[in-house]
């Protein structure tokens, strides 16, 4: 321990935000009714400021601080602008929906610290400090699915949410009990080499325990049960920030993880692998007759977590791996909020059938959510398909072909389900009933995003630049 | 200039969408103008094609995503000439050529152009990443015209067609990534992935990666078995995306075979050839007979598409086949085989523009309720007639010049082969007779008593592509010796690559 001195600067976004978040439930607290919606505008400075700092810092990635528990790396510092900016959307996608509610303004502030919580776990390289990220955003994200407290949907989606977490953090605090009494610590730098000749049956059973946990964040198989109930009947805006911001911090977690326990005999690359398969295979199957687009999307969701880990079993075999993670995440996060942007512009509406025609009466609208799933697909030359090409690549270059041959069979399995949404989006008539929406923010905020994919998906280079060459475990 | 080309014509997709205050005949002729733009400079691009050199000509690149070792480049050779020529005549005829609109014409436009656009990206793209970009948007640009402006079970087909080629398109990205991970330094670019022949030697991984190139390119052309998704989609598109469909994005498959599997796995479809020639064969004689079978106008055209892609296929099986055949008649089947994509799309193009007529004026494709028709449309019969006889390979026609270089060439590698494959001509020749019967001969029923013949701007849409049918029949000159250019530096690339 050779500096004694707490190094804040160098986890100065963190700091921003836990601060702002506060300054945000002040003024929710004590603001007048008619100032509540101002809150969003008080999130979304909290949000550009932490963007600001992070930028700076983003120049020369501090690395490892806080002794070894935290990463202010550059993969950290992607991670958090990536889930800045999907809950700077998600904000923007909130203001018009929750007006009614004479709370609301507190909802920004619980947004903030889901948003906390992601970025928590993405720097964590540290198994306490990993619990406490995974807990701050589960219990800030619980009240988020909950939050029409009159409506039973979000009320179901909210407890089930609330106990699978219950359950999957659990396995998650006996993973790493069990984690720190093989390797006799929780700092990953130091647990590789704790390890060595260690029982390897326990040290598997260890990394399937925390695992679970980490699945639970990311929707991923086995406990991926409450992704199609949140995305079905929490609030259109939220499903869609719950559904993909906390996967940024849970994925990198995963990566970190894998990292740390390194060339230990725990085979961590099979089982993620299987997860992957099992994962993307099972939303996709799910996902193929729902005539609810909501819980569409969150079968879609469940899919691609499992497109995700396949960067995962890539790490340390491919240069590609850790860059198409964090491309993969950024095109996801992105496309997903717009998907559920139409939604919510749509106040909601969520039966198939109520898309029909929706090209002729609001082609803005039909344009954004064709560019959103043709990305999810991968379709050239929108920013999934670099995500995508690159995630396919990374699993080939590691040997696992027989992942990306399944990834790609799936693939074509999930044109099938997004198609009957936008087929009939298309080929229908106009319908008959008007179609209200709901305000000028959302629309604005779903078109960006929609038109962010063309941009990041042919505008690839700079950020592909930027992604080259970051670690996940900075000394 | 080809980078014009490319992106004139879905920069007009934009303009189309913005012109509102437009009636629909101005907006069909302002889309035939920025649809003949390509053709214009395809035509510069030809008189400044020089014969002479067999690689790449009129190249144009810059930098895209280094990092993956992307780069835009785009160019031109004796085999893609002809095609992008071609691509650039069909579409204009195709826009300018009258179909119902639905009341959205502007977007049925719009996709035309788009749709041209993405054709001509995949005959120029000399980068694998580039070339899969515009492969797999033909895709989405074809989905829409048949979903939205299709008849019958329009939308039924339209899902077929994309997901079933969806599923081609991605076997093919994973042969590229077979290619591209064998690379160093990685790179998309084809010109060098031909240079370097990353898979020679390594017959495992060449052999997966030919696998997923045949699939993934067989069901694009197609070939049987993968051809079941062209039938509906034929059926139920409208007549002039049909013509496209036809015309153009089956050839992405054929000029495909060469441009990929010919050019980057010589070994391993020199290895293979004998089995790719062999599924050509079922193709012709199957969709020979299966066509004759059909009492549809457009399924029977369609499966006559299956037919010709496998004489394609056959002659491009013979001209890999080096272990096989001698050099000159490879040489000669391998310019059969081009020959025959050219001939094939002004055909058959041709031949489903009419199928549009005909069902803009009855409203239904089965021939047996047809008959008499020459009386009331004399010339609608002659140009039919004339495609007809194109297509079944009568000497002095487009046709016939393809097949006889293919199946000379292919005698000489693969004798068996080649003469069951002559039996697909007979029966060909058997149908489309037959269909001309149908359609023009014989007791005009009384509810056909006021058809009408082809109007002017049809006839304007089809008289080019007639034309150039007796043109090539006649003098071929001009278009075998680009073809043959290019033929010569592939076969001569590919051999020395398998010798090595």
């Amino acid at each position: 321990m050779k500096q004694m001195s707490l190094p804040l600067g160098e986890i100065l976004p963190e700091i921003v935000l836990v601060v702002g978040t506060i300054v945000t439930l002040l003024w929710a607290l004590f603001a007048p009714r008619r100032l509540q919606a101002a809150t969003a505008l008080v999130a979304l400075a909290v949000l550009a400021v932490t963007a600001v700092v992070t930028g700076l810092l983003l120049a020369d990635p501090p690395g490892a601080t806080f002794f070894g528990t935290y990463a202010a790396d550059a993969t950290a510092l992607w991670a958090k602008i990536i889930i800045i900016a999907g809950t700077a959307i998600a904000v923007a996608l909130s203001v018009d929906w929750f007006r009614a509610d004479p709370r609301h303004g507190e909802l920004y502030t619980l947004i903030l610290f889901a948003a906390l919580g992601s970025t928590l776990m993405a720097g964590a390289t540290d198994l306490m400090e990993l619990i406490v990220g995974i807990l701050l955003s589960s219990a800030s994200g619980f009240a988020l699915a909950g939050f029409h407290r009159r409506s039973a949907a979000a009320g179901e989606a909210a407890i089930k949410f609330f106990l699978v977490g219950g359950l999957a953090t659990s396995s998650l605090l006996f993973g790493s009990a069990l984690l720190f009494g093989l390797s006799g610590t929780t700092v990953y730098a130091g647990m590789a080499a704790g390890l060595s000749g260690g029982d390897a049956t326990a040290l598997a059973v260890a990394f399937a325990l925390v695992s679970v946990g980490l699945a639970y964040k990311l929707g991923a198989v086995p406990v991926h049960t409450w992704v199609p109930d949140v995305a079905q009947g929490s609030p259109a805006p939220m499903a869609g920030f719950l559904t993909a911001i906390p996967k940024v911090g849970s994925l990198i977690a995963l990566a970190r993880l894998a990292v740390a326990l390194g060339d230990s005999p725990v085979g961590w690359r099979p089982m993620v692998a299987g997860l992957a398969a099992a994962t993307m295979t099972l939303g996709n199957l799910a996902a193929l007759w729902q005539d609810d687009v909501r819980r569409l999307l969150g079968w879609s969701a469940v899919s691609m977590t499992g497109y995700g880990l396949m960067g995962i079993v890539a790490i340390g075999r491919s240069d590609l791996a850790v860059p198409s993670i964090l491309y993969f995440l950024l095109t996801y996060v992105v496309a997903n909020l717009a998907a559920f942007g139409v939604v919510v512009e749509l106040r909601g509406r969520t039966d198939i059938a109520s898309y029909a025609g929706l090209g002729r009466s609001h082609p803005l609208l039909a344009t954004a959510l064709l560019l959103a799933f043709l990305s999810f697909v991968g379709i050239p030359p929108l920013a999934g398909f670099v995500a995508k090409l690159q995630l396919f690549l990374a699993t080939i270059d590691a040997g696992y072909t027989w992942l990306a041959v399944l990834a790609v069979a799936n693939t074509v399995v999930s044109l099938f389900y997004y198609l009957r949404v936008l087929g009939p989006c298309y080929f229908e008539e106009r319908p008959t009933i008007a179609l209200p929406v709901l305000g000028w923010r959302a629309a604005a905020a779903t078109l960006t995003s929609a038109a962010a994919l063309v941009v990041l998906g042919i505008g690839a280079q700079p950020l592909l630049d930027a992604f080259a060459n970051v670690g996940l475990l900075p000394r | 200039m080809l980078t014009a080309a490319i992106f004139v014509p879905l920069a007009g997709a934009l303009v189309m969408l913005s012109l509102r205050s437009l009636d629909e005949r101005r907006l069909r002729a302002v889309a035939t103008v920025i649809a003949s733009v390509p053709l214009v400079l395809a035509v510069v691009a030809w008189l400044r094609f020089d014969t002479a050199i067999g690689g790449f000509q009129l190249v144009e690149s810059a930098p895209w995503i280094p990092s993956l070792g992307v780069t835009y480049k785009i160019g031109l050779d004796g085999l893609s000439l002809p095609l992008v020529a071609l691509t650039a005549l069909l579409f204009p005829v195709s826009i300018a050529y009258p179909t119902d609109g639905k009341g959205r014409l502007r977007e049925y436009l719009a996709w035309f152009l788009f749709l041209e656009s993405v054709s001509l990206g995949v005959f120029l793209a000399l980068d694998l990443f580039l070339f899969y970009v515009f492969f797999d948007l033909s895709l989405v640009g074809m989905y829409f015209l048949i979903g939205q402006w299709g008849h019958g079970e329009a939308r039924r087909s339209a899902l077929k067609f994309f997901i079933y080629t969806l599923s081609g398109t991605l076997l093919v990205l994973l042969g590229i990534f077979g290619l591209y991970l064998a690379m160093s330094p990685r790179t998309f670019d084809m010109v060098e992935i031909i240079r370097q022949q990353p898979l020679a030697g390594n017959a495992l991984a060449g052999g997966l990666v030919f696998l997923a190139f045949v699939i993934g390119f067989g069901i694009k052309t197609p070939i049987v078995p993968f051809h079941t998704w062209l039938p509906p989609a034929h059926v139920d598109a409208p007549g002039p995306a049909s013509a496209i469909l036809a015309g153009v994005l089956l050839k992405m498959g054929t000029y495909a075979f060469i441009r990929i599997v010919l050019s980057m796995l010589p070994e391993a479809f020199d290895r293979y050839a004998l089995w790719v020639g062999i599924v050509a064969v079922v193709s012709i004689v199957y969709g020979a007979f299966v066509a004759l079978g059909q009492t549809n106008l457009k399924r029977r055209i369609a499966y006559t598409s299956v037919n010709h892609m496998g004489y394609v296929i056959l002659g491009i099986a013979a001209a890999a086949a080096i272990g096989q055949g001698g050099e000159a008649a490879r040489r000669l089947a391998l310019t059969g085989a081009t020959v025959e994509m050219v001939a094939h799309g002004l055909i058959t193009g041709g031949l489903f523009l009419l199928s549009g007529s005909v069902w803009n004026r009855g409203k239904e494709y089965d021939l047996d309720s047809y008959g008499g028709l020459a009386e009331r449309a004399p010339t609608m019969a002659g140009i039919t007639i004339l495609l007809a006889f194109a297509s079944l390979g009568l000497p002095g026609l487009a046709g016939f010049v393809a097949e006889f270089q293919i199946f000379v060439g292919a005698f000489d590698a693969f004798p068996w082969l080649a003469g069951i494959g002559l039996l697909g001509i007979l029966v060909t020749a058997a149908l489309f007779l037959q269909m001309v019967q149908k359609l023009f001969f014989g007791a005009l029923p009384d509810r056909w008593g006021t058809w009408k013949d082809l109007s002017p701007v049809e006839l304007a849409s089809l008289v080019p592509l007639a034309a150039l049918v007796v043109v090539i029949g006649v003098a071929p000159a001009w278009l075998l010796d680009v073809i043959g250019s290019a033929s010569k530096y592939i076969l001569a690339a590919a051999e020395a690559a398998v010798r090595r």
